[in-house]
């Protein structure tokens, strides 16, 4: 009479790494929490940074704004800024739809069109930066 | 709550506690706080899409956009999202000491949230305060 074979008997052909890669049930590993992780520390220089840049020029007329966000050191580090803002935004406000949305096709279209507006905000952004640094002079 | 006795009778019984039972811990708080000014801070991300476009468009719009922000409406959301900014950078900053292992041991956890929550009234008003400086001074 064949036995039923417990668990230490069965046999996977697949190497412990192999397992590992790619399961769990994210499917997808730490990839998601680790650039949650790194756009959050690229933010806490560049928003300091930002609020520092808005202080000093509150109230002052649009050419002179222009004139500051367009060199090319600042208009770098906005377009940083913007590009790490929207990238950290669509992640977390992912994990928000993943915890409280529970019908899953509803969840999955929320988050699909979380990253499209994150991407299409994120481009309008950095295109009006790079205007803003062509036109500078 | 009616159920019934091992015997048959019916009796109270009592209700095993709901949300209401629970207090506002700390802890629970800048949990809810550090995602509550996430999701602030991305409806403030569209007043900075607004700011970068209207310096890229001109005078005019630049105008618009100022003419908003000044008004009541336009004062509270920069106010909010000041205050979100600040907590959520202070907050992620925990999170990152968290994720390296350290702030965990329970006697630090409440001060530490405390810590946080006087830093962000500090550094809001300390902008605020230089903004009202730089536009009235």
């Amino acid at each position: 009479m064949a036995t039923r074979p417990t668990s230490d008997q069965i046999h996977v052909m697949r190497s412990q790494l192999g397992r590992v890669r790619g399961l769990g049930p994210a499917k997808s590993g730490a990839h998601h929490w680790k650039v949650e992780r790194i756009t959050a520390l690229a933010l806490v220089p560049l928003s300091v940074w930002f609020v520092f840049a808005i202080l000093t020029h509150l109230g002052a007329p649009q050419p002179a704004v222009a004139a500051w966000a367009g060199s090319p050191l600042n208009a770098a580090l906005l377009l940083a800024l913007v590009i790490m803002t929207f990238h950290h935004m669509q992640l977390g406000l992912q994990v928000v739809w993943e915890d409280y949305i529970h019908h899953a096709r509803r969840r999955e279209a929320l988050i699909l069109a979380t990253r499209a507006a994150c991407l299409l905000l994120g481009l309008i952004a950095a295109v009006a930066i790079i205007k803003i640094a062509a036109l500078a002079h | 709550m009616v159920g019934k006795s091992t015997d048959g009778r019916m009796v109270q019984r009592p209700l095993s506690p709901h949300l209401g039972i629970y207090g506002w811990p700390p802890t629970m708080v800048a949990s809810i706080l550090n995602r509550a000014t996430g999701i602030a801070l991305s409806v403030g991300a569209l007043l900075l899409v607004w700011w970068l476009v209207a310096a890229a468009s001109g005078p005019a719009a630049y105008a618009d956009m100022e003419g908003f922000v000044r008004s009541p409406l336009g004062l509270l959301m920069l106010l909010g999202w000041t205050a979100s900014l600040f907590y959520h950078l202070f907050g992620g900053i925990r999170h990152l000491a968290w994720d390296m292992g350290y702030l965990f041991a329970k006697p630090s956890l409440n001060p530490v949230t405390y810590l946080i929550l006087a830093l962000t009234a500090a550094a809001t008003a300390l902008v605020w305060l230089a903004a009202y400086l730089q536009i009235e001074g």
